[in-house]
């Protein structure tokens, strides 16, 4: 709470604008200049289409990922929910089932298995670390059991277009409009509503939190049922864009996911973190190596440059609080003799 | 009062940040749109070969990539190769939209999912890029010609004229398979079984066993085949997992050298039991042909001697003339037998 008091002490408008989301949001719009004027081909309308289809899953299961970590939670099997809802809109398909009605399918076994993650979570008491990392597996199995090494592809074109679709000729893919939505409403719950503050009193104190009449088990369900059923919807963004149900679709994509989540600005520990810099911190990404890309770096290279930088942005989440609070104490050396009983700092005048 | 003070904050910052966000979108998309003209000069005069592997940091690929280097430098077009470091279709998807944005003249790509690349490669063809695949075909509507390592055919007789010629003609030999369902090994299978029926009267297939593509099992099946039959003088194993761990057993028991083995392998996983005797020969294609065919296929396209049509033919350097068949695939031929001769020769 003291870090929280402290950063009340500067003005306003040191607080707007130094901050770490506007910081990640910075380095995005450096980064995005810079390859304009750097990077051959990066400046084409294609770069940001290519952009937004690609980072699209990531930057939707980062929503509710991002709220979760806030509450001091974490969920590893986003990526195994993407992959066995891609597998159920394969399965069912291939089985004679309309196609909207096995997306819808898989919107709800999304939903259950975010439900089995809240359960085991939030009413038995179990770490999300551990629950997650089981479940992680458990999907994974089940979709890879269930379509085996095989894959359906023969989708309907209309709906495989669909996921590759432009608003207009703008080249800003259609997803965007989901994306957006799904974006302004979480960011009204998360920071304008007191389910949204009991989030944040989740991830700083959950016995505080608990006293002061947040829900806390209720929050945490609601918040991975959110990840389960956002995932699925990714999962099956993911199965149109590719036009391929395969129970290894999107493997590894947890691990994206919790980095973009974490270069913008969330604290891994809960209580800290804004949507737009999660949203700022995907695009960053997707940025750096598209324009790597462009250059022919290799993806070695691309992987090393992103793991330092996302090291080095925990490194600041952790040492900027410090050394702002620092700095506060040093401009105003008289604050504290002022507060402190009195006699201490006048009796010797 | 505090709880009040901090909401109009936190309202003010979002505002103000939103705002920010907005500006943010609004310059990336006027310099994305602005930008266009600028670069696409650069790479249309040069003929630019861009290999795609499954994944990069893969022996395999290495070797195979190598070799379409060598056939790009030969008819001085520029090499490069870029990939994943994962075998994902998704990620592979993003090098082959990078290299379309680029106008490299042809790709050649080992697909990591015949469909899920489809719609990259096409939107790479209507830019203008040529693409050939290799190793792995994708579906043949996203590609203009495949070039194939081997085909079914070649490969059941190789290993078929191997195992029969080690053991004389005549006994007892065994498979060592994959998983019952694998198709490719199933393919090979039935060919194998007319083919020593049609013309190895004498020899003998007396088992299948599976190893499910799994080291340990293969290794305990081995065991299995050797004790179940002891007259048995060969095994085949179409699978490189088996044909590996089965020469781990036979190199430790005393069949070392009374039963052949022979598959298809990989060198640097039978190195070790070529030398040491356990093995004698195995096959496989060579990918650094595989890769230098592909080189020049890619180059035969983007010069419009070959479209992808059935009889079209073109020169690959120091591999001689080849002639595109159905479905718009070059097989490389025959596939490659390795011996303790050659095999220092390869590093896959």
């Amino acid at each position: 709470m003291s870090r929280t008091y402290a950063s009340y002490a500067h003005p306003w408008w040191q607080r707007l604008l130094v901050n770490r989301e506007v910081a990640v949001l910075a380095l995005l719009v450096a980064v995005v200049i810079w390859a304009v004027g750097n990077v051959v081909y990066f400046g084409t309308t294609l770069t940001m289409t290519y952009l937004l289809l690609d980072t699209a899953p990531v930057l939707f299961i980062a929503l509710p990922m991002t709220m979760v970590i806030v509450t001091g939670e974490i969920d590893l099997s986003v990526a195994s929910v993407v992959g066995l809802s891609s597998v159920i809109v394969g399965v069912l398909y291939r089985a004679g089932v309309p196609i909207g009605v096995a997306a819808l399918v898989a919107l709800v076994v999304g939903l259950l298995c975010g439900a089995l993650n809240g359960y085991l979570v939030a009413y038995v008491g179990l770490p999300s670390l551990a629950v997650t990392i089981g479940t992680l597996a458990l999907f994974r199995g089940l979709a890879v059991g269930l379509l085996g090494t095989t894959a359906v592809t023969s989708f309907p074109k209309e709906w495989t277009d669909l996921a590759t679709a432009q608003i207009g000729t703008t080249g800003i893919p259609l997803i965007m409009v989901p994306f957006v939505l799904l974006a302004v409403v979480l960011a009204l719950v998360l920071h304008f509503s007191p389910f949204g503050r009991g989030i944040y009193d989740i991830g700083l104190s959950p016995e505080a939190a608990d006293f002061s009449g947040v829900n806390v088990a209720r929050t945490k369900f609601v918040l991975f049922l959110l990840t389960g059923v956002v995932s699925a919807f990714a999962g099956i963004y993911y199965t149109f864009r590719f036009g391929s149900a395969r129970g290894d679709n999107a493997t590894g994509l947890e691990l994206q996911v919790i980095a973009a989540v974490l270069l913008g600005g969330v604290s891994i520990f809960g209580g800290r973190g804004r949507l737009l810099g999660v949203i700022a911190g995907v695009l960053l990404i997707g940025a750096i190596s598209s324009a790597l890309r462009l250059l022919g770096v290799t993806v070695n290279v691309i992987n090393i440059i992103i793991g330092a930088l996302l090291v080095a942005s925990v490194l600041t989440t952790n040492v900027l609080p410090w050394a702002s609070s620092l700095t506060a104490r040093l401009r105003r050396p008289g604050t504290r003799p002022q507060q402190a009983p009195s006699g201490v700092g006048s009796s010797k005048r | 009062m505090k709880v009040h003070f901090r909401r109009t904050g936190t309202l003010m910052a979002a505002a103000v940040i939103g705002t920010l966000g907005l500006t943010a979108c609004g310059n990336a998309t006027d310099n994305a749109t602005s930008g266009g003209g600028g670069g696409a000069t650069s790479a249309a005069t040069k003929l630019t070969v861009t290999f795609i592997p499954k994944n990069l940091g893969n022996p395999y690929f290495d070797t195979s990539d190598a070799g379409g280097k060598k056939a790009i430098g030969e008819f001085g077009g520029t090499y490069s190769e870029v990939g994943p470091q994962q075998a994902s279709p998704d990620a592979q998807v993003q090098y082959i939209n990078t290299a379309a944005q680029q106008r490299t003249s042809a790709l050649v790509v080992s697909s990591n999912d015949p469909k899920a690349i489809c719609d990259a490669l096409n939107q790479a063809r209507k830019a203008g890029t040529k693409v050939v695949t290799f190793d792995s075909d994708a579906d043949p509507t996203c590609r203009d010609v495949f070039v194939n390592q081997a085909t079914t055919e070649g490969i059941a007789k190789i290993q078929v004229d191997l195992v029969t010629k080690a053991i004389g003609d005549s006994g007892e030999i065994a498979i060592l398979s994959a998983s019952a369902n694998a198709t490719n090994q199933n393919a090979w299978i039935d060919l194998m079984k007319s083919q020593l029926q049609s013309s190895h009267p004498n020899v003998k297939l007396v088992d299948v066993v599976y190893g499910n593509d799994d080291d340990q099992t293969s290794f305990d099946k081995t065991a299995a085949l050797l004790q179940s039959h002891p007259n048995l003088k060969g095994i085949v194993s179409p699978t490189t997992v088996g044909v590996a761990a089965a020469a781990r057993y036979l190199s430790t028991s005393d069949k070392k050298g009374k039963v052949y083995l022979t598959g298809l392998g990989t060198p640097n996983q039978m190195r070790q039991y070529v030398k040491d005797g356990t093995v004698k020969e195995f096959a496989l294609w060579n990918p650094s042909d595989l890769g230098y065919l592909a080189a020049y296929a890619a180059k035969a396209v983007v010069d419009g001697t070959i479209t992808g049509k059935e009889g079209d033919k073109f020169t690959a350097g120091t591999l001689k003339e080849y002639t595109v068949g159905k479905n718009g695939t070059v097989v490389l031929g025959d596939p490659f037998v390795f011996t303790a001769e050659n095999i220092d020769q390869f590093k896959f």
